[in-house]
């Protein structure tokens, strides 16, 4: 397990004491209000998934992926992207849907199960969550080949774990970017545990430098950074724009709460490493800096506090007011035309549930 | 003249030329299928005539040509993907599975994946393992994919064209022993809906269905025997058109499925059992079963044992009608 992020290969913009690094080769100029608003982001994020985890305990949602931890790799790299750009989240995105202008509530559908998805992937330029792990890379991969065809210079970023990076799916979007040259970030969230296994299990090598093999660059970025996130995902992009071709970013992070609710880490991993952690933390940093600063005071934080309280409570009652969706929903859609087995199943269900109604009469 | 006779490779080239022609959507992708045109030749020309870009040579990994089919879908394309070989489209049925045959439902009716997935199938040209199976009830198994099998050239051009301008993602299965086989195509002509099946052969005494590599098989046992085969080519597996079979077996009482596949959980078992609740008191006989046994597909030189042939089609048919 490495705790040491002190690496020389790491590429940082700002310490987790609040420090900021200049990197000349990863320029970025925010304006006070940007990195607030940036602060705000990452707030409002973990207030939302803060939020998930506990309509989980409580019975109202099945499952939670919490991101806690990984919001500073997620609203960087969100940040850096354009409206018409394309994203392949995995189910952990949660941040960079909220970057997406995703509304928190159609990301519960999924979890309470009333639904698999709840937003529009081409409204927001985001896609489905994916479950089966890695198999997005390809489709985003794909995507990025539409894009060449159309002569666009939007791009795609795919997102994924270090869990993922042993999947054969990943490793042939590797090859499919490459070969073709496609516009793409592969953005690899390494938060060191893929549920119970950690990286070690996956990998001999840091995982950035599996990029070298396939020929294109990959990079390290310290994933608790949301400055180093959105600075090398903005410089990714543009070279994914201007026909350099992809990138593999490693954001190294740290999952600071269970794989989902239903997981236990304290069966595999000790606690001094989530304390190790928490010094690092993605959020605290930023808010050192805006102090130190002198960019924020305390009405500021108290605003943001309040802002993602009444998100969280929003969020909370829209849950508890999602409706179950009818019976006869989950013959809707498995076919855009007309299907002959689904049209006699659905009417043959229609006539089954019918045959109830005078039941309740007596 | 609209009318000229094609193999069967030959007129799915031309169906596929022709929706390119008419749709700079449609994109051909796999292995192989660009300067070569295919390793049966299907592809033979477009290449050249349409660029790299819409005629792409992929790398060799099954999932990866599936899985960046669905993202050109979601920009907006057509993608037609060769799998070469029966065999090898397994390691791309997580993406045919999981990913290509659910996303419309997933995402509530909002991302449609107009993606043909073609497959030459079945055995009968003596190649070495893996390039003779017969896949489709994985397929047919699963909600959200449309799986056909075209058995002739004229079929053949038409279906290609119905799979690449459908909005649901098609499975299309071609024969390959049938490849070379020649037939009339007329160009012209108003072609079947390809979720219907068609009468081959009108008969009287039984009801053969079959599709695929064994309509002429069937065929070739209806010339055999002074029996009345109605052959009925089901060209759609799913949907199945289930009123022609039903209309065929409640005339017939009698009725024998043909496929390559293993018989043991195959797709006659599907058909087997529908045509017993839809024809119970018509039948004077059970559904019989004719096709592949439950190994591994054999070594080439027993490949003639295991594949349905015209003698066990016709044993068939009189264990029926002694029945």
């Amino acid at each position: 397990m490495t705790l040491d992020t002190a690496q020389p290969e790491l590429i940082q913009l700002l310490t987790p004491e609040g420090e900021r690094i200049d990197r000349p080769d990863y320029p970025l100029d925010l304006t006070p209000d940007e990195i607030r608003d940036l602060y705000r982001d990452l707030v409002n994020v973990r207030r939302i998934d803060l939020e998930a985890v506990a309509l989980t305990r409580q019975g109202e949602l099945g499952i939670w992926a919490s991101l806690l931890g990984q919001e500073a790799a997620q609203i960087g790299s969100g940040r850096a992207l354009r409206p018409s750009d394309m994203v392949f989240p995995t189910y952990r995105e949660h941040g960079v849907a909220w970057c997406r202008q995703v509304e928190p509530i159609k990301l519960l559908g999924l979890f309470r199960g009333v639904n698999h998805s709840g937003w529009d992937p081409a409204e927001h330029g985001f896609h489905l969550y994916t479950i089966v792990i890695g198999s997005q890379t390809l489709h985003a991969t794909g995507y990025a080949m539409g894009i060449q065809r159309d002569g666009s210079d939007d791009a795609t970023i795919a997102y994924f774990g270090d869990g993922a990076t042993s999947q054969g799916d990943v490793n042939e979007a590797f090859v499919w970017a490459s070969v073709f040259n496609t516009p793409i970030v592969f953005f690899c969230q390494n938060n060191q545990w893929a549920i119970s296994e950690p990286l070690e299990k996956q990998s001999r090598i840091p995982l950035y430098k599996r990029a070298q093999g396939f020929g294109f660059p990959g990079l390290r970025v310290d994933g608790n950074d949301v400055f180093a996130c959105l600075a090398v995902t903005r410089k990714a992009l543009a070279d994914a724009r201007s026909g350099q071709g992809p990138t593999l970013i490693e954001a190294f992070t740290y999952r600071m709460g269970a794989h989902t609710t239903t997981d236990d880490p304290t069966r595999y991993r000790l606690d001094g490493e989530l304390e190790a952690w928490k010094l690092k933390d993605p959020i605290e940093r930023v808010k050192a800096y805006l102090v130190k600063n002198q960019l924020a005071g305390a009405d500021f934080f108290a605003d943001v506090e309040a802002q993602a309280k009444q998100i969280g409570s929003d969020l909370r009652k829209a849950c508890l007011e999602l409706p179950d969706p009818p019976p006869q929903a989950m013959f809707e859609h498995v076919y855009a035309t007309e299907h002959s087995l689904i049209t006699a199943e659905q009417s043959a269900f229609a006539d089954y549930l019918s045959s109830f109604a005078d039941e309740g009469v007596s | 003249m609209t009318t000229t006779t094609l193999t069967l490779a030959k007129a799915l080239n031309e169906g596929m030329r022709k929706a390119m022609e008419e749709d700079p959507k449609v994109l051909i992708m796999g292995e192989d299928v660009g300067r070569l045109g295919g390793v049966f030749r299907v592809t033979d020309g477009l290449q050249k005539d349409f660029g790299e870009d819409r005629v792409i040579d992929t790398p060799l990994a099954e999932s990866g040509i599936i899985g960046t089919a669905i993202g050109l879908a979601l920009r907006g394309y057509r993608p037609v993907c060769e799998i070469q070989f029966d065999g090898f489209v397994f390691p791309a049925a997580d993406q045919i599975i999981t990913q290509l045959a659910k996303m419309h439902m997933r995402s509530l009716g909002l991302v449609r994946l107009p993606v043909v997935v073609r497959i030459p199938c079945g055995g009968g040209i003596g190649a070495v393992e893996h390039h003779s199976e017969s896949p489709e009830a994985y397929f047919t198994h699963t909600a959200g994919l449309r799986v056909v099998a075209c058995s002739n050239p004229a079929d053949a051009y038409s279906m290609i064209q119905q799979a690449i301008a459908c909005d649901d993602p098609v499975i299309f299965f071609e024969p390959k022993r049938r490849y070379w086989d020649k037939a009339p195509v007329d160009r012209a002509a108003d072609p079947l809906p390809f979720d219907r099946a068609q009468v081959a052969l009108a008969g009287t005494d039984v009801t053969v269905l079959a599709y695929g590599p064994m309509v002429k098989t069937c065929l070739e046992a209806s010339g055999a025997t002074d029996r009345s085969l109605e052959v009925i080519d089901l060209r759609s597996l799913n949907p199945l058109d289930l009123p022609v079979v039903v209309d065929s077996v409640r005339r017939t009482g009698r009725c024998v499925v043909v496929h390559e596949a293993p018989v043991f959980s195959g797709y006659g078992a599907e058909l087997a059992a529908r045509i017993t609740e839809a024809c119970f008191y018509h039948l004077e006989a059970p559904v019989l079963r004719v096709g592949g046994y439950s190994t591994p597909y054999p070594p080439s030189r027993l490949e003639d044992h295991y594949l349905p042939d015209l003698d066990r089609v016709l044993d068939a048919v009189d264990r029926s009608m002694e029945f």
